[in-house]
């Protein structure tokens, strides 16, 4: 704190003057002129309520009006612009071009926009230029009620109550609410049938031995020299399957649980996760389950289920766009950085007669987030 | 006034009308004339009101033309880049909107933009409810009411964000099913019996689409009802000025000025929402395609009110999962995904309780705190603020890792730090900046305020004079609440040395502790008169009495 800047009028102060000089007392010399202030205090009572000169709210009136008037043409501009573009017209600026419906998107908007500013703005410059301005006092009712009005309450109530025997016949009383309980438990017993129970089904795909490959978004197989000529080190594979009714060979809820990534991993990358077991129950290692060096994984993130497909070739990264999981492909997809729980699980891969890239079973664990039942056997 | 004109013969007639069937001349003029105080943070509140009622009507619209649907079927609209590419029916009904409605584009954008807006008011409003104390009692219920409104507009969000079946609604709803099935014990089956089978199967977004459309709303609506009526009968909360008392309220009536001013803002908040729509394209789910769950692309972002969740989902580290045999418990799902929410809510639930189980104050307070005033809560404010914000940057961290080239393992290591240190940091920071805020109030109470004039005095000396405050700053000044708790009253023992049994249980010594906390930084106004300092012995009106 600065106390004592401008504080030199105290006794001690007084002794010390230098002679020659004017004393304290004297008046002030010179002095800047300070900007006006202009701070209303408190609030505008209803008392002093002052109505706006005449004059101001004439201006008042004007400008508001000049302002509806504006909303007004926007409203009939944004009419217009609605049938300026027909919706599906042949040889004619139709919506359905995406630049023609940017137009008229923003045509309609700022129409819409320019009316309701008009609007907004002709009721505020009403408000604040021909009202009066005040403010009144008003009080907060007093909440708890009074102590006689909460007894009288209190003693109708019991009365009632206990006219109505409500707590003097137990035997009534918890028959009723036995009587509700079944009731429920209905809604929820109702909901039931909104889906299957999970049982086994989250653990399997479409895979099974021999099943080739589409690249995803086509109808074509894939032989394992797609795989090495691939500029990304990386495709993404579905099942072989067409089933009918779903353009792309399989439904959504399929493709979910099968997408893989193939992925080429030169020979001398191999880690030592490699040499594992596949699963505790298998004879497998994670490098049997490969084909010349091509791997299999499951495109779904362990995490929450976002794709990861990203993959970066010099590392052998796999990583989530999502929440940023990273799995080492060369090393059996274990979480190298991220959220996921356990590794992309693996899907065992090789070749057919006809040089195809097959399935040689399903997954070793079961793909997508992970769940409670996982590793359940 | 000078004369009043006499009220139109059709006016009348209505009146009459209603009043013989309903005795509302009294209620009615009662609540014409509700008072309602002048602040521009009372606004906030108006906002989310405001964009919900346009929400509910560009939504009636919308539902017009989208068919909820997940049957495949192949795109044959008007928008040529998409024709002859199998999708949903909802993903082709949204494309139906934008492209061959006209007028529709604009509808789906000003529905996108006032939910963005709609959630944004809401917390800013909360934010100022809670700086300023405007939850105590007795308005505990209804901050509850506001928090549950809080808490079903996010959902609400998330699922209309969910049901046009683009790449990045149907990504959310794979996060969000991630996140169920991470729950123990019942995951698969909450799952499988929301999605009516395994993701996404053909349900979710007919069932998503009733949430959204018919009971969220009709909860948010009835909420929604139920806190105006609460404020309506409790009434504003006012700023501490002059006349403005717990028993008082002071403001512009309902009837004309504020009904005036609230018609036009609302114009106002519905211009802005238009042209944001107009002018900045939101969730372009024609240039997103539909959603396949094997696509991805980088860079995915949620609305902005999931943010936190996501960077919550981002940062959290695999390292505390661990697993009962098979089984595994999978913190780094849950803690984020589902924690962090529950957190928000429960702690924004609880503070208005806890604040009173460690003040024991149980007034009822009309005047709002400055949330100077309150240091130990506004700290608490802003670590909270500095929380959810940390979580949400980190949801958009690899748009940060790109943009300033930074590592992208680097930014989530960051994250971790921060979200812990942040919120830590910033308590300290708010409650000194509360405190150096209340020791100026003193001095200003003390020495009125630097009038900017400077004088020369005889001696050569110049000095900045300082002149009294108006009587409303002195009053609002002098008004300062002190901040007490009755924990602290009590004595720890007795004038015979017995310790107190209250005190001595771990909750008595829990609430004492808290109450120590809340209570002890604080600057006192006691013994201070207004405009007593001797600086005011230089002003030039000022010379009143000396020492």
């Amino acid at each position: 704190m600065t106390e004592n800047n401008n504080d030199n009028n105290t006794a001690d102060d007084a002794n010390e003057r230098v002679v020659g000089t004017p004393t304290d007392t004297a008046d002030v010399v010179s002095e800047a002129t300070p900007e006006p202030r202009d701070d209303h205090n408190g609030p505008y009572l209803a008392s002093e309520t002052h109505k706006h000169p005449e004059e101001q709210q004439r201006r008042g009136e004007k400008i508001a009006s000049l302002w509806f008037v504006i909303a007004f043409l926007s409203g009939i501009g944004f009419l217009v612009s609605y049938f300026l573009f027909p919706p599906n017209a042949a040889g004619e600026p139709a919506i359905g071009d995406p630049q023609i419906s940017q137009y008229s998107n923003m045509l309609l908007g700022g129409t819409l926009t320019l009316a309701m500013f008009g609007i907004g703005a002709g009721m505020t410059v009403w408000a604040r230029n021909i009202m009066p301005h005040y403010e009144v006092a008003s009080p907060y009712d007093e909440l708890p009620s009074k102590d006689e009005e909460k007894g009288s309450f209190s003693e109708f109530f019991m009365k009632s109550a206990d006219e109505s025997g409500f707590t003097k016949r137990p035997l009534m009383r918890r028959t009723l609410i036995a009587a509700m309980l079944p009731l429920g438990i209905a809604p929820i017993v109702l909901l039931r049938d909104t889906g299957p129970v999970p049982g086994d089904r989250m653990k399997e795909t479409r895979w099974t031995d021999g099943m080739r490959m589409y690249v995803e978004g086509t109808h074509r197989y894939l032989r394992a020299e797609d795989v090495e000529n691939d500029p990304y080190g990386m495709i993404s594979a579905l099942p072989a399957l067409d089933d009918e009714g779903y353009p792309h060979g399989m439904s959504l809820t399929d493709q979910a649980k099968s997408v893989i990534l193939l992925i080429k991993i030169p020979e001398e990358d191999w880690e030592s996760g490699m040499n594992e077991k596949v699963s505790e129950d298998s004879e497998d290692t994670h490098l049997n389950w490969t084909h010349q060096g091509i791997v299999a994984y499951s495109k779904i993130c362990t995490h929450v289920g976002c794709p990861a497909a990203l993959y970066e070739r010099t590392t052998h990264r796999i990583l989530c766009p999502c929440h940023q999981s990273t799995f080492d492909a060369a090393n059996a997809a274990e979480v190298v950085f991220g959220p996921a729980h356990r590794p992309l699980p693996q899907l065992p891969i090789g070749v057919d007669d006809e040089g195809y890239l097959v399935a040689r079973g399903d997954f070793n664990e079961p793909t997508g987030p992970t769940f409670w039942e996982y590793a359940e056997d | 006034m000078s004369k009043t004109t006499q009220a139109p013969k059709a006016l009348r007639g209505v009146g009459n009308f209603i009043d013989d069937r309903f005795h509302l001349a009294k209620t009615g003029e009662k609540n014409l004339r509700k008072v309602f105080p002048n602040h521009w943070s009372f606004m906030l509140g108006e906002i989310a009101l405001y964009s919900f009622i346009i929400l509910l009507v560009t939504g009636v619209f919308l539902t017009l033309w989208f068919k909820p649907s997940m049957v495949e079927i192949v795109y044959d609209g008007s928008y040529e880049r998409l024709q002859g590419v199998p999708m949903s029916e909802a993903f082709a009904s949204t494309l139906h909107i934008d492209f061959d409605v006209r007028g529709g584009f604009l509808m789906r954008q000003i529905h996108h933009w006032a939910a963005l807006i709609f959630v944004a008011s809401l917390v800013v409003h909360m934010l100022r409810v809670f700086f300023t104390g405007a939850f105590r009692k007795p308005r505990e219920i209804n901050w509850l009411i506001g928090v549950a409104i809080f808490s079903l507009a996010m959902i609400e969000g998330l699922f209309g964000y969910s049901l046009p079946d683009d790449l990045p609604s149907g990504m959310g709803v794979r996060i969000l099913q991630g996140v169920m099935l991470a729950i123990p014990l019942v995951g698969s089956y909450i799952s499988m019996f929301l999605f009516g089978g395994e993701f996404p199967g053909e349900d979710i977004i007919t069932r998503l689409y009733m949430l959204h459309v018919l009971l969220i709303p009709a909860l948010l609506l009835g909420l929604i009802v139920a806190h105006f009526m609460i404020l309506w009968h409790q009434k504003h909360t006012q700023y501490p000025g002059q006349g403005r008392t717990d028993k008082t309220v002071v403001g512009t009536p309902m009837f004309p000025a504020f009904a005036v001013k609230a018609g036009g803002f609302f114009f106002f908040t519905f211009a802005v929402i238009a042209g944001l729509s107009a002018f900045v394209q939101i969730n372009p789910i024609h240039l997103f395609g539909p959603f396949t769950p094997t696509s991805i692309t980088s860079g995915l972002q949620p609305d902005w009110y999931m943010g936190f969740m996501e960077g919550a989902l981002r940062i959290f580290p695999n390292t505390l999962d661990f697993s009962i045999g098979p089984y595994p418990i999978l913190v780094a799902v849950l803690v984020p995904g589902l924690g962090s929410m529950g957190l928000l809510f429960v702690a924004l639930g609880a503070w208005p309780f806890i604040e009173q189980w460690i003040t024991g104050d149980k007034r009822a307070h009309n005047v709002a705190d400055r949330p100077r005033n309150a240091p130990v809560r506004t700290g608490l404010g802003v670590a909270g603020i500095i929380c959810y914000g940390v979580l949400w940057l980190a949801g958009s961290n690899d748009i940060l890792s790109e943009t300033f080239s930074i590592d992208l393992y680097l930014t989530t290591y960051i994250f971790r730090v921060l979200v812990i240190a942040g919120p830590i940091a910033g308590f300290i920071v708010t409650k000194r900046i509360c405190l150096g805020l209340q020791r100026r109030d003193r001095e200003t109470l003390e020495h009125g305020y630097e009038s900017g004039i400077i004088q020369q005095l005889p001696s050569g000396e110049f000095i900045e004079v300082h002149k009294e405050s108006s009587d409303e700053t002195t009053h609002v000044l002098e008004n300062k609440p002190a901040i007490t708790s009755t924990a602290l009253e009590e004595d720890e023992t007795d004038d015979r040395g017995v310790e107190n049994p209250e005190a001595r249980k771990p909750k008595g010594k829990l609430r004492r502790a808290l109450a120590h906390w809340y209570t002890k930084d604080n600057v006192s106004f006691e013994g201070v008169a207004a405009h007593s300092g001797h600086h005011l012995h230089h002003s030039a009106d000022g010379d009143e009495g000396a020492h």
